[in-house]
């Protein structure tokens, strides 16, 4: 599969997580139902195939290998973005967070601000620092790719 | 006499401090008595100076203080003479000073050394880099199935004549106790120099020097009760001699023109620049306070903890043990199911246990157990039941989570 098809594909299953799962972590009173939810994530996602897991994909500053994939589509001017880890926990984070940007335009991306996209969910005081760094490795990696196209 | 884990408990403020959490990292670095950590703010209200070169009566007092705290190491393993113990920052600075200080002084191009696969990075890459600048070839022990070194090949390889020999007395990731009186017999007996990395084993059993006989020991304060950034390099008088040092400058020196420099006699030599002297303090404190108590009580009262958290472990379906039962220093590595051991450790961290996740500093072992790491859970005499009981129910709860 190309890289192109993968992001294609996660279209979808990433609309779906911003439907559900994202409000159902927030509401959801007790870590354990959270992580629960978050752990299996990574289930609806496609998974990178070998030619993908290339190391011009790898995000530097993950305890896990990590790769992540971007679209700009210059007709639409929209970003489009596919995830993969080793790691559940930060699959599962970094779906919750492209999941809340996938489609949008510079634009409505340059409005926001990443710092807080998870933090209604009531996760980030019990996710670890070095989980964070991971997950705020791969927020600065887009951050960039969304610079590099405005 | 039974141990009385509440009272050892209740030396370590930590411990006060963090009541909910359940420390199972201790081979990361273990926690510090308040005796040590009196030791070092003692020594910085009331006794700083520095040592070996004021003029006055306090850094007098300063540098008795420091060689007083050599000499109670030097006493805990029962070295042959004092200038034998030298101050590095850790195991990792001691075993760097020892590989690069033979190279061109006993190991020569076309020589070989002998390493265990199980080996910490430490003691692997400064040989690697050293023996690579030198054409110096690396002959690596490798496991039996049930996770031993293999005597026979240590012996096969032993054949080839390897000037050095440097292994673990404990693996920092299998807690598997090499039996090393035997293996330095081995490698001695084959000519070789033999170079133990003390780091996890002097936490098992203090080693006496002379008994041993190994010719270099190396260990860090930090995980054995004592301050860190400071360590220590054990090594027989004649070698320490003819090391080549790897620092200079200080203290090391007896004179210098620019015609050249003679350089100060053991252990100075090998000691150049300020040392870590609150440090040497606190770590002589912490063997002065580890003497307190019965040993051999310290050491069961572990290996129960450690059969009782193995047995939990194994009555939970979905974990995979890698340490064995027996021979271990009370380290226990884990997976899973095929679970990523950083998710494992999320989940535990959530349940505020502490430990390790990954490859541990080891990552020729994890190739060797074709493993992309695991969960480590490092046991310290100051562990109780409750934290046991803790750990099993968290685990028993990750593996729920993970499903
Ligand atoms: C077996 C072993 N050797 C060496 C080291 C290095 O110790 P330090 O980082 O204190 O120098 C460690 C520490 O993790 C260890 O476990």
């Amino acid at each position: 599969m190309t890289a192109h098809e993968l992001i294609l594909q996660s279209k979808a299953p990433y609309t779906a997580i911003a439907a559900q799962e994202l409000p159902a972590i927030a509401a959801s009173s007790d870590w354990q139902n959270k992580y629960r939810i978050l752990m299996n994530l990574g289930k609806q996602l496609p998974v990178f195939s070998n030619d993908l897991q290339r190391d011009e994909f790898l995000i530097a500053g993950c305890d896990s290998k990590a790769w992540l994939l971007h679209q700009y589509d210059g007709i639409t001017q929209k970003h489009y973005w596919a995830f993969d880890s080793e790691a559940r926990v930060v699959k599962g984070l970094v779906a919750l967070a492209i999941c809340q940007l996938n489609g949008l335009s510079n634009n409505e991306l340059a409005q926001l601000d990443f710092t807080v996209l998870l933090k209604p969910l009531g996760l980030y005081q019990n996710i670890s620092p070095s989980r964070q760094s991971g997950l705020q490795a791969v927020l600065d990696k887009m951050a960039s790719q969304i610079k590099a196209t405005g | 006499m039974s141990f009385d884990v509440e009272a050892f408990r209740a030396e370590f403020s930590f411990f006060q401090q963090h009541p909910d959490w359940v420390y199972l990292d201790s081979a990361a670095t273990m926690h510090k008595p308040d005796a040590v950590i009196k030791a070092e703010v003692e020594f910085y209200q009331q006794h700083n100076s520095n040592v070996h070169r004021g003029a006055h009566q306090l850094s007098q007092q300063a540098t008795r203080l420091f060689e007083k705290a050599r000499d109670a190491v030097a006493l805990a393993l029962n070295v042959r003479r004092r200038e034998e113990i030298i101050w590095t920052s850790g195991a990792t600075e001691a075993l760097n000073l020892v590989a690069a200080g033979l190279m061109g002084t006993v190991l020569e191009p076309g020589d070989r050394i002998l390493l265990t696969c199980l080996e910490h990075h430490a003691n692997i890459v400064p040989w690697q880099f050293y023996c690579q600048q030198h054409g110096v070839f690396i002959d690596v022990v490798p496991l039996t199935t049930e996770l031993e070194l293999d005597i026979a090949v240590f012996q096969q390889l032993l054949e080839l004549k390897p000037k050095v020999v440097a292994m673990a007395e404990v693996s920092n990731v299998l807690g598997t106790i090499a039996p090393i009186a035997q293996l330095v017999k081995l490698a001695k007996a084959a000519g070789a120099i033999t170079v133990i990395d003390g780091a996890q084993g002097i936490v098992w059993q203090r080693p006496d020097m002379q008994a041993l006989d190994a010719d270099f020991y190396v260990f860090s304060g930090h995980k054995l009760y004592g301050p860190t950034g400071i360590g220590v390099l054990y090594g027989r008088y004649e070698l320490l001699n003819n090391l080549r040092p790897l620092r200079y400058g200080g203290e090391m020196i007896k004179a210098v023109s620019f015609a050249g420099t003679t350089l100060n006699q053991l252990p100075y030599r090998l000691e150049a620049g300020t040392p870590n002297i609150a440090g040497a303090i606190g770590l002589a404190a912490a063997f002065n306070w580890l003497a307190e108590f019965d040993s051999a009580a310290l050491k069961s009262h572990k290996q129960q903890l450690f059969q009782a958290l193995y047995q939990g472990c194994k009555a939970i379906s979905g974990i995979t043990l890698l340490s064995p039962a027996t021979q271990n220093a009370g380290i226990l590595s884990l997976n899973i199911n095929a679970e990523h051991p950083t998710d494992v450790a999320a989940l535990l961290n959530e349940q505020k246990i502490a430990l390790r996740a990954g490859t541990h500093c080891a990552m020729p072992l994890f190739q060797a157990l074709q493993l992309p790491g695991a969960v480590r859970l490092s046991l310290a005499a100051y562990n109780n039941d409750h934290d046991i009981q803790r750990t099993l129910q968290a685990l028993e709860q990750t593996v729920e989570l993970l499903q």
